[in-house]
């Protein structure tokens, strides 16, 4: 490995064999973004989250997926049967060199290839080896199949999600699959911090069911601690309380916000008030005019608060924001320091004014198709050794050549032997 | 042989508050990191006087929200405004700390002289990692926030609800959960090149920066092809049936189902009992099922209502076909996969009493996680830290409890 390379990144000592679909992908993004040598390895053909749109230029190809293209970045990629005697041959020798291998296919399937922990840590004794399964390696669901929308529902999201009188809802984009890969590439590093320590690798066995359950809140407290099954309300939500509104309607769009009492509406409710005052817009706020910051905190509290009082407030704001815009009630926000933000859309994000002064998207060279390609940046700025995109993601089998013929040393006639029999 | 613990003498000092911070280190300490948290009863972390509370009674050591997110950690109190618990402070980071976390505004740190310059300029081995809706920097970082608010920002509520309607709220802090793990991986990702160089570092995060890579494909639909996404309820351009069916019981009973590919659909007919109008030719293609997809849902749902939602999910699983049960709050105190896995962990909290606690959503095969204690209660580990940690007096301890810097 040249200097170069090692000093690219944190994580440049270690090689990764991402053998994932679209429920591990994230995984190994981040670790390539963090300098980690990634390889992609996919069946012959491609990995079928290609087929996950959208497509560049709304063209669907395998190599035009911008699902796959976002979640790939920084990694190599290679084409491989490992169901065949001789992938799997090919697949042992290349675990030999490398640190980890993250893999999501159903539990059990790469124990009966002989090529799970117990068979890949006696090749290569301090493998680390992190396993995405939908509800984890054992128990009565291990072999169950889950989409994101299963997992949304099994994990508690969907019985909160969506309007009362329609079914529950799920997210139009779902990424349950995607922070499940979050927790799996934490997990990750913390096993290679563990070999480190002690020189031994392990399995990780990461559930998608589980981690979707760590994005509710506390849906499973709600019923231990106060016997209440929290519900879906459309735009607002209750938490043992009166339904409180998380989204207005505005001019052009929504903000989000919320009343609440407390320490919330101590910071947002004596500036938003004022606001309302200027413009003569009080409605039912009108006897809060004089209230400061210590009267919302010790007042008001929003376990008390009756339904009655809570919707006149909020019909009040819907007619203070009705002839606003979201850009218009953000800037006041951020002014006046309340908690308003608007409900971006995926434009709004894209033209995000924060997120530029961040320098948050990052250009990404596409030489197949000479052209330049906006991506979304880093999830955290590190002072030694920063993230970065080192290249976009892999065509099909684009590093077969590089990997099997300059690393493992296969010769040409073997590469097109193995390609014939579609084992490459 | 003594259990083996990943992070076993890692020292984290939490200043964090809310969601991401505190469970972040959580994490880190159920993986075997000493955690000590540090908070102020002058301005109480908001999980610790919201819902839910043992027996809708409110009080300070009495809601979950707090404890779910701090278990495995010492607490102590310190009014950080007071330049004596300034001093312990830095003490603490200076002596003591590995990691220094933080969740706050830009400029409170630094008005409590814990600015991330004057941490590890004693200190270059130090790992400074903070956390903040919009990040540390630029125009919008000084504005107050929270998850809830976080979803609407990071564009999740716009993109959550049916297209004839006006968007649906994700329930929670969404974004906070979104952006916790990249926090821990991160911290992990400093701490092996620390181990390597010696070397410590700040590190920070943005909410927002974490979560729209949730948004990512979308985005960069925009931004290529001009279209912005939009609501479509339960409806998946790669499966139909794909929504969520009532079900036969009171009240809420819902059954997820998604059926992706012909040879499912068989599998689903017959898990069904192949009714008549399964062989209509309109639903023998995937084509066909999706251009008559809203009458396919209702004949469906006719189906799913004579069943409760196990027996629907246990039907259609059986037979290879995607379906879940909508599980409620309930449902998931009982559900048979996360009992198995051991995903609710009774600890028994000194005002609580027993209640549920969650390990991190992955299972090590050698290193097993560990909760060791409940979230602590305001200040309850004052005395054990600044005297057994920190060496103070007994002399200094109530100095500072008089001059009211452990508030």
């Amino acid at each position: 490995m040249s200097d170069s390379k090692k000093n690219s990144g944190l994580l440049s000592d270690y090689r990764i064999l991402d053998l994932t679909d679209y429920k591990g992908v994230y995984c190994g993004k981040v670790l390539a973004d963090l300098g980690a040598d990634v390889i992609k390895v996919e069946k012959p053909g491609g990995d079928s989250t290609r087929n996950i749109g959208p497509f560049y230029r709304d063209v669907p190809h395998l190599e035009r997926s911008l699902y796959w293209w976002a979640y790939n970045t920084s990694k190599r990629g290679i084409t491989l049967d490992i169901e065949t005697a001789d992938g799997k041959d090919i697949f042992r020798r290349l675990v030999k060199a490398a640190d980890v291998v993250v893999e999501s296919y159903p539990p059990g399937y790469m124990d009966k290839l002989k090529l799970g922990y117990a068979a890949l840590s006696k090749i290569k004794p301090d493998i680390v080896m992190a396993s995405v399964s939908a509800f984890g390696e054992a128990g009565p669901y291990k072999d169950w199949k889950a989409d994101e929308l299963v997992g949304w529902a099994m994990a508690g999201q969907a019985y909160v999600t969506g309007d009362d009188d329609r079914p529950p809802c799920q997210i139009s984009f779902p990424h349950g699959y995607l922070v499940t890969g979050s927790h799996a590439a934490s997990a990750t590093l913390a096993a290679l911090y563990y070999r480190e320590l002690s020189g031994e690798g392990q399995h990780i066995d990461v559930s998608m069911q589980e981690s979707v359950l760590w994005t509710t809140l506390q849906l499973v407290q709600f019923w231990d601690m106060m016997n209440l099954n929290l519900f879906r309300a459309g735009s607002r939500r209750s938490m043992g309380t009166a339904l409180f509104r998380l989204a207005f309607p505005c001019k052009d769009g929504h903000v989000g916000f919320l009343i609440a009492g407390g320490q919330l509406a101590s910071i947002s409710m004596p500036p938003l008030i004022e606001w309302m005052a200027e413009e003569g817009m009080l409605g039912a706020f009108e006897d809060k005019k004089d209230w400061g910051p210590k009267d919302w905190t010790e007042k008001v509290d929003a376990m008390a608060l009756t339904q009655e009082t809570v919707d006149a407030w909020e019909d009040s704001l819907i007619k203070f924001f009705a002839n606003k815009t979201k850009a218009e009630i953000y800037e006041k926000a951020r002014e006046k320091g309340m908690i308003i933000y608007p409900v971006s859309t995926t434009k709004d994000l894209a033209e995000n004014a924060q997120l530029k002064d961040r320098n948050f998207y990052v250009k990404v060279e596409h030489p197949e198709l000479g052209e330049t390609i906006t991506y979304a940046g880093s999830p955290y700025k590190m002072t030694v050794a920063p993230w970065r995109i080192s290249r976009r993601a892999p065509l099909i089998g684009e590093h077969n050549r590089e990997i099997y013929e300059g690393e493992l040393g296969l010769s040409k006639d073997e590469m097109r032997q193995l390609k014939e029999a579609r084992v490459i | 042989m003594a259990k083996k613990r990943i992070f076993e003498g890692l020292k984290i000092a939490d200043f964090t508050w809310l969601g991401v911070g505190p469970i972040a280190m959580k994490f880190m300490a159920n993986m075997g990191a000493t955690v000590i948290h540090i908070e102020s009863s002058t301005r109480p972390d908001i999980c610790r006087v919201s819902p839910p509370y043992k027996d809708w009674k409110p009080g300070i050591n009495r809601s979950a929200f707090f404890a779910v997110y701090n278990d495995s950690k010492y607490g102590i109190t310190l009014n950080l405004r007071m330049p004596q618990a300034q001093v312990v402070a830095k003490k603490l980071i200076r002596e003591w700390a590995d990691v220094v976390a933080d969740a706050h505004l830009p400029g409170i740190m630094e008005k409590f002289g814990l600015d991330k310059e004057t941490l590890r300029k004693d200190k270059p081995e130090l790992i400074h990692i903070a956390t903040a809706l919009q990040g540390k920097t630029g125009p919008y970082s000084t504005m107050p926030g929270h998850g809830m608010v976080g979803v609407s920002l990071g564009g999740i509520t716009q993109v959550t609800g049916w297209p004839d309607r006006e968007p649906t709220v994700p329930f929670g802090a969404l974004t906070d959960f979104l952006t916790f793990p990249h926090m821990i991986t991160a911290l992990i990702a400093a701490l092996l090149h620390r181990r390597k160089t010696g070397e410590g570092q700040y590190i920070e995060l943005s909410q927002l920066e974490c979560s729209v890579q949730f948004l990512a494909p979308p985005i960069m639909d925009y931004m290529i092809n001009g279209r912005i996404l939009g609501r479509m309820g339960n409806r998946s351009t790669y499966a139909v049936p794909h929504g969520v069916y009532r079900c036969k019981g009171e009240g809420e009973k819902w059954c997820a189902i998604a059926v992706y590919s012909d040879e499912e659909w068989r599998h689903f007919c017959s898990a069904i009992g192949n009714p008549r109008w399964t062989k209509e030719p309109r639903f023998a293609t995937f084509m066909g099922r999706k251009e008559n997809e809203e009458e396919l849902e209702t004949l469906v749902e006719e189906w799913t209502a004579n069943y409760t939602p196990s027996e629907v999910m246990n039907k259609l699983q059986t037979a290879h076909v995607t379906a879940g049960v909508v599980a409620s709050g309930e449902d998931l105190v009982a559900d048979p996969q996360l009992n198995y896995r051991g995903t609710h962990i009774i600890q028994e909290h000194p005002e609580i009493g027993p209640h549920i606690y969650h390990p991190p959503p992955y299972r090590f095969s050698k290193t097993p996680h560990e909760l060791t204690m409940p979230a602590p209660c305001l200040g309850q580990h004052n005395e054990y830290v600044l005297k057994e940690i920190l060496g103070l007096s007994d002399d200094e301890v109530a100095d500072l409890l008089i001059a009211g810097a452990l508030e």
